[in-house]
């Protein structure tokens, strides 16, 4: 199985889709990591750099798509949905206008450059605004797919991206990706884990860890985190009666919160949501910090055990 | 510009004054100070110089303006209902309950407003994307931004000014307010961004000053930037806030407040007053 950094597809995905659809692409500096480098040197006359200046750039992104334009608004995470969260909110979100904001190195998988860098609440400032879509993808393919959904959408779009690689998951030309839609990647009937970006690898291998303790596990992968999709959520509470979400993010406000909620006012069940505990990363390698904040398959399998036994 | 046309334009920028007003004292809250202090600016922008057309408010050849100083709406209000992009009594309307003229420029509800505003600071972005716009498509239409002088203690106005002579964005007219006042009193006592002229300069932008309320110098600074090729032009207004209205002028706590009935009524006799005094200018 091939490995690929999800940011790594952003920048191919730009790059082909550069081709079919009239887009720009702005940058605060960052294009070597963010990948969009790969666009710009196909297409230099579409790439616009803004410095080191994350507000400047999405409030100059809203501009440009006033004109008729789709356009592209890149940096880290941190810097995108945490520095310039203003101005995505009232530049983008409120006039609803076509900015898709390519934000790299979410999370904790970041690794060496600490916590400063390791955005662990975009999930939740993104998915609180409204008119904004939020897609955290699991795979380059899934990347892909998911940024020509959002060239095909009318309205802002905030996508997830890390640094890191991770498994490729799905074929291209097989995998159908929908908007909104969970994907249901194993049937199972005592718990549900529902899973998203760099976890549902984990996922599916605590899917097995638990299936050798006799303990059938139904696995969702959740691409979309806004707008989440209730129907698949509340269908997996009624037929296996518990669930853990498993995110690289803080526990407040993500993918855990999306789906309690959603549990909360569909289908009530206990749940568990593996994820950051609500406290800062720190420098390390990416695979001990996410051992050492428990983002493990072993983890994800603790709790789905232990949230068997609140079962009614 | 000969005179008779500055007068009407001087007319009609009582006009729009009065429209503010009524917007302001009609929801008994907004900003009236620096709305009176930009309405000749924006007189001389929406009737003799930007190429725009009420009924084709979406035109994307049209010229653009955008309000950064985003909570002078009732001054924006004023002039596109003058210009015939929605009638005048709506004015009254405004920040009340299911109206669209909102208490900052709304874009998706009022005809010709090309940018919502109100956070200070992100306007002028959003006028430099459209000015790259038009420069990425070709198209020679201008794009308009006035900001108020407050406004650029917002350290994005800078990142803004760093980015338009960048990218050489000469089809882009920055004004800035200078009244000297925003809420909390002086600029220069609160948090001076003095001296203005010489930032932008250092910044690589052309820069003009002119007084705010002489509609030929207005006219001409206009016409200059236009005919400066490679950067962008950006016209200081030395202005007066509070601009017509006796009580009105050079107080800052007309910056956020609302006249009462008899404060409004005397604000309007003293506008027509004005109007009446031009109109006999131009007829005499």
């Amino acid at each position: 199985m091939g490995k690929m950094a999800t940011r790594e597809a952003y920048g191919l995905a730009l790059a082909e889709f550069g081709n079919t659809y009239d887009f720009v692409v702005l940058d605060a500096d960052l294009s070597k990591s963010t990948k969009t480098d790969t666009f710009k040197k196909k297409f230099p006359d579409r790439f616009f750099n803004t410095g080191i200046a994350e507000a400047n750039m999405m409030s100059t992104a809203a501009g440009i798509a006033t004109c008729g334009k789709t356009v592209f608004a890149s940096s880290f995470a941190m810097f995108a949905a945490g520095r310039a969260f203003e101005q995505i909110r009232n530049s983008i979100c409120y006039p609803k206008l076509n900015v898709k904001i390519g934000a790299t190195h979410a999370g904790i998988s970041v690794g060496e450059d600490g916590a400063t860098h390791q955005c662990l609440e975009d999930l939740a400032l993104m998915r609180s605004i409204p008119n904004m879509t939020v897609i955290n993808p699991a795979d380059a393919t899934e990347s892909i797919l998911a940024i020509e959904a959002a060239l095909n959408l009318d309205g802002p779009v905030y996508l997830r991206f890390g640094r890191l690689a991770v498994p490729d998951l799905f074929d291209r030309a097989s995998y159908h990706f929908e908007l909104g839609k969970g994907v249901l990647l194993k049937d199972g009937a005592d718990v549900t884990i529902i899973a998203t970006g760099l976890m549902v690898p984990q996922a599916l291998e605590a899917e097995k860890m638990l299936a050798a303790q006799g303990i059938s596990a139904r696995v969702i992968n959740i691409h979309t985190i806004k707008p989440i999709d209730r129907a698949i959520i509340k269908k997996a509470a009624e037929e296996t009666g518990a669930v853990v979400t498993a995110e690289e993010h803080n526990i407040i406000g993500g993918l855990g919160s999306a789906v309690a909620e959603v549990l909360c006012e569909e289908c009530p069940v206990p749940m568990r949501r593996v994820g950051t505990q609500d406290v800062f990363g720190q420098s390390g390698k990416p695979a001990e910090l996410l051992e050492l904040y428990g983002l493990t398959a072993e983890n994800i399998a603790k709790q789905a055990s232990d949230v068997i036994k609140m079962k009614k | 510009m000969n005179n008779k046309r500055a007068i009407e334009l001087k007319i009609i920028a009582n006009r729009i004054r009065k429209n503010a007003l009524t917007a302001v004292y009609s929801a008994a809250s907004g900003h009236p100070g620096g709305s009176l202090s930009i309405a000749d600016v924006l007189s001389v922008l929406y009737f003799e110089e930007m190429r725009i057309d009420p009924k084709k408010p979406n035109d994307p050849n049209r010229d653009r303006f955008v309000l950064s100083k985003g909570h002078c709406a009732p001054a924006l209000y004023g002039v596109l209902a003058e210009r015939g992009f929605f009638p005048t009594e709506d004015c009254a309307t405004f920040r009340k309950t299911g109206s669209y003229l909102q208490g900052h420029p709304d874009m998706k509800g009022v005809p010709g407003v090309d940018m919502s505003t109100g956070s200070l600071g992100q306007g002028i972005c959003a006028a430099n994307g459209m000015a790259l716009a038009g420069k990425i498509d070709g198209k020679d239409y201008r794009v308009y931004t006035i900001l108020g002088d407050g406004e650029l203690e917002e350290g994005q106005v800078w990142e803004a000014a760093m980015y338009a002579p960048h990218y050489k964005l000469d089809n882009l007219t920055a004004f800035v307010d200078y009244n000297g006042l925003q809420i909390d009193g002086d600029i220069s006592k609160v948090m001076s961004p003095l001296p203005i002229d010489k930032k932008f300069e250092a910044f690589n932008w052309n820069v003009i000053c002119v007084d705010a309320h002489d509609m030929i110098q207005l006219y001409d600074a206009i016409q200059e930037a236009k005919a400066v090729k490679g950067k962008p032009t950006v016209i200081i207004l030395k202005s007066v806030k509070g601009k017509g209205v006796s009580f009105m002028e050079n107080n800052a706590s007309w910056h956020g407040s609302a006249p009462n009935e008899e404060q409004y009524r005397q604000a309007i006799s003293e506008l027509d007053a004005q109007i009446e005094e031009l109109e006999v200018q131009l007829n005499g």
